[in-house]
């Protein structure tokens, strides 16, 4: 079928280092301008000693009609750059983009918004930056209105708004585009839950009307709930380009298998964290599902070894845990005194040990997460207190109901039982 | 921006009829109703790019909304409001009238010195307000540049279309001087939109490229004041071209100003209009307009990436 984008070896090369990081000034400018042929002369061929970077460099894509593309990629990796000329924001410093149909962009929520101007007056501003016609804004008024929840508030300047009500009112101005093919950045990564909720019932709208969308996030569930289709941006380059749920698991495992720590080794006695009564030899953690691979979702059950020399015979060890989230909570602590009663009282020969804590899926909500280790001697004194630097992150793959996009607050995420009845009558 | 967007008009938008049935239309059309042609090709351009009037007659409605922005927020908390853009002209021609025409006795071809006077300062405010705010415009709006398309002309075009509202407020109180000093409308009245379209190019074609120069050397925003001030000594605002001696009076030409400020005051004034001047103003404004719209495309480019 004819693609409705069809981008062959696009680049863009930005210039980076002292030249134009700062705005140019005309003195600059002509003592560069006497410079620049001394310079030539001494270097031999021109400028070349002009630092640049390829911020996206041979990108070759086709989208079909009616495609909804993901595009993802950690920070700096080129996704933005390649919406801002699609769009024709910047113009690529090579190849060609064809576009087979009419673009809107939306690369911010509400651009060019003027806080003195009323909300009624900043939808037909917006509307008219985003590319619709005045009669266009005129017949969608009322539904974006209505979208908005801020009829209200129409005629009040929108500096008197808040941050969650001046969203709304741009969200429903940008979500009534309708264009062929849609450019749409990191929208979601602003407002509440409640907000990212309508935003992405919206996008699903859109998807299924049969535009084309192109559309970045780093929210990998709605990349694969609404994408058929991803990109994986990497140093300015296609990665991998495929079916969404493939993308994002080779782009999971790739970024967060290699950056986050799921393993801290010490192999010499010697040197490794400890004292004179016990010194670290391991700490990991280890996926107990060999479908999902290295990276652990909220249902994924796994575990945390921690191995240790035990240095003087005859002691009573446990190990305890203090497990952590990202915010600095402590979701739960354990410890093999309670957890390993037959275990707990024995008195060990010197040796090297591993304790293992198992973790069950459904415990844990989505996240990174750390934890420190306690050495604990008969029970109740403290012998060794670490804090790891192994960082494991929870995925929340498995959900794909619209409502769970966003990270329900709580700590831990446990699936409870629930029943409901009837205990009377009226 | 290498931008050669072709029927634009044409794309088959199924906005037509929203309410019918919308999915399964679009499905279709989005499908079938490809054009052969692409509607746009982004390519890397290094020459020069010839001006897409297409392009800017497509966004057209966006020059109206920039401009209708620009005269909305301008007096906004202001107690004054609307009456800034009569008092600055008004109080300025006072001054000059206090200290050319009276103390200085500056001639004024024979016109009571307050209408000589008012006539060139509306006309001369017009054109600086509007190079002014068109010549900072294109940074004041980096957050447009930045995050979406359009063709970036529109911006400092909106800002000389909003000096224009100011220019037409200020015009009335011409209009109650000329009663009060029972100066009659000639004829020549018919020259005025000439006049009023002939400041506006020019106003354009210099905010323009003060504008996209300002883009990458700041040095602009800082000159430019000071470049209208001296601007104005060197136009015929506070004293008639004829004040001057006939070699300076021909150098004074060379100021496009000279012929429009001259020009207003036949139109408006009645008196006989000097042809020659007001022809060196139109070939200067149109190249000047050539100029700065061919170099703003040149630099347009790189607007996004340092702005």
């Amino acid at each position: 079928m004819k693609p409705i984008v069809r981008a062959t070896t696009l680049g863009k090369q930005y210039t980076i280092g002292t030249r134009e990081a700062a705005y140019d000034t005309l003195r600059e400018s002509i003592t560069q301008a006497v410079r620049a042929p001394i310079r030539r002369l001494r270097s031999g061929n021109g400028r070349r000693n002009v630092d640049t970077i390829w911020a996206l460099k041979d990108a070759n894509f086709d989208v079909q009609p009616g495609e909804v593309v993901g595009i993802i990629g950690s920070n700096g990796a080129g996704k933005s750059t390649l919406l801002k000329v699609l769009s024709r924001i910047t113009e690529p410093t090579t190849g060609r983009v064809e576009l087979y149909g009419r673009v809107a962009s939306l690369l911010e929520v509400g651009t060019g918004f003027h806080p003195e101007l009323t909300g009624r007056e900043n939808i037909y501003l917006n509307g008219a930056i985003l590319g619709m016609k005045k009669t266009e804004i005129d017949s969608k008024f009322d539904r974006i209105v209505d979208f908005s929840e801020l009829e209200r508030f129409l005629d009040t300047p929108v500096k008197r708004y808040s941050s969650g009500m001046y969203m709304r009112l741009a969200f429903a101005v940008a979500s009534h585009l309708e264009p062929e093919i849609l450019i749409v950045d990191e929208v979601l990564a602003v407002g509440d839950a409640q907000f990212q909720k309508k935003c992405l019932g919206k996008m699903s709208d859109v998807a299924s009307e049969g535009r084309t969308v192109l559309f970045v996030s780093h929210n990998m569930i709605a990349i694969q709930s609404l994408c058929k289709r991803a990109l994986w941006l990497e140093g300015g380059a296609i990665a991998d380009d495929g079916s969404a749920g493939t993308v994002v698991r080779n782009y999971l495992s790739h970024s967060f298998g290699n950056k986050i720590s799921d393993e801290e080794i010490w192999p010499d006695v010697e040197t490794a964290p400890g004292n004179d009564s016990v010194r670290l030899h391991r700490v990991q953690v280890r996926s107990l599902d060999e479908v999902s691979g290295q990276h652990l979702t909220t249902r994924t059950p796994f575990c945390i070894d921690v191995e240790y020399w035990n240095l003087q015979p005859s002691a009573n060890i446990n190990i305890t845990l203090h497990l952590y989230t990202e915010q600095q909570a402590i979701a739960f602590t354990t410890g093999s005194g309670s957890g390993d009663p037959e275990w707990s009282r024995r008195s060990l020969p010197a040796g090297l040990f591993r304790a293992t804590c198992y973790v069950p899926g459904d415990l844990l909500n989505v996240g990174r997460h750390r934890f420190n280790v306690f050495v604990i001697k008969d029970l109740s004194s403290v012998l060794y207190q670490y804090e790891s630097t192994v960082t494991f992150e929870i995925f929340d793959l498995d959900e794909r109901v619209l409502s769970h996009y966003a990270r329900e607050p709580g700590v831990v995420k446990p699936n409870l039982k629930w029943k409901t009845e009837q205990v009377g009558e009226m | 921006m290498g931008i050669s967007s072709t029927n634009n008009e044409t794309a088959p938008i199924s906005t037509a009829n929203p309410t019918q049935n919308r999915k399964l239309e679009n499905q279709h059309d989005a499908v079938a109703g490809l054009p052969d042609e692409p509607l746009v090709v982004i390519e890397p351009n290094n020459g020069w790019s010839a001006l897409d009037l297409r392009d800017l007659w497509a966004f057209r409605e966006l020059l109206y909304f920039l401009t209708w922005r620009d005269v909305k927020v301008r007096y906004k908390q202001t107690e004054l409001g609307v009456a800034w853009a009569i008092i600055q002209p008004l109080f300025t021609m006072l001054i000059f009238t206090l200290f050319f025409g009276r103390l200085a006795g500056v001639p004024s071809d024979n016109v009571p010195y307050p209408i000589f006077a008012f006539t060139g300062l509306l006309a001369w405010t017009f054109f600086s307000n509007a190079i002014t705010s068109s010549g900072n415009s294109l940074v004041g709006s980096a957050h447009l540049i930045t995050k979406v398309y359009f063709p970036r002309m529109i911006i400092p075009g909106a800002a000389v279309a909003a000096g224009l509202v100011d220019f037409a407020i200020a015009f009335v109180i011409l209009v109650l001087l000329m009663f009060y000093y029972g100066v009659g409308i000639t004829l020549n009245i018919l020259m005025f939109p000439v006049m009023v379209l002939l400041t506006t190019l020019l106003a354009l074609g210099t905010g323009m490229w003060l504008s996209a120069l300002n883009v990458k050397y700041r040095d602009v925003r800082f000159a430019l004041p000071f470049m209208v001030q001296l601007w104005m000594y060197l136009s015929p605002v506070i004293y008639p071209a004829s004040f001057l001696p006939v070699k300076l009076r021909s150098l004074l030409l060379l100021n496009p100003m000279t012929g429009i400020i001259e020009g207003f005051r036949s139109a408006l004034l009645g008196r006989p209009f000097n042809w020659i001047a007001l022809a060196i103003s139109a070939v200067i404004t149109l190249i000047l307009l050539i100029y700065s719209s061919y170099s703003f495309r040149r630099m347009e480019k790189s607007f996004a990436d340092i702005v």
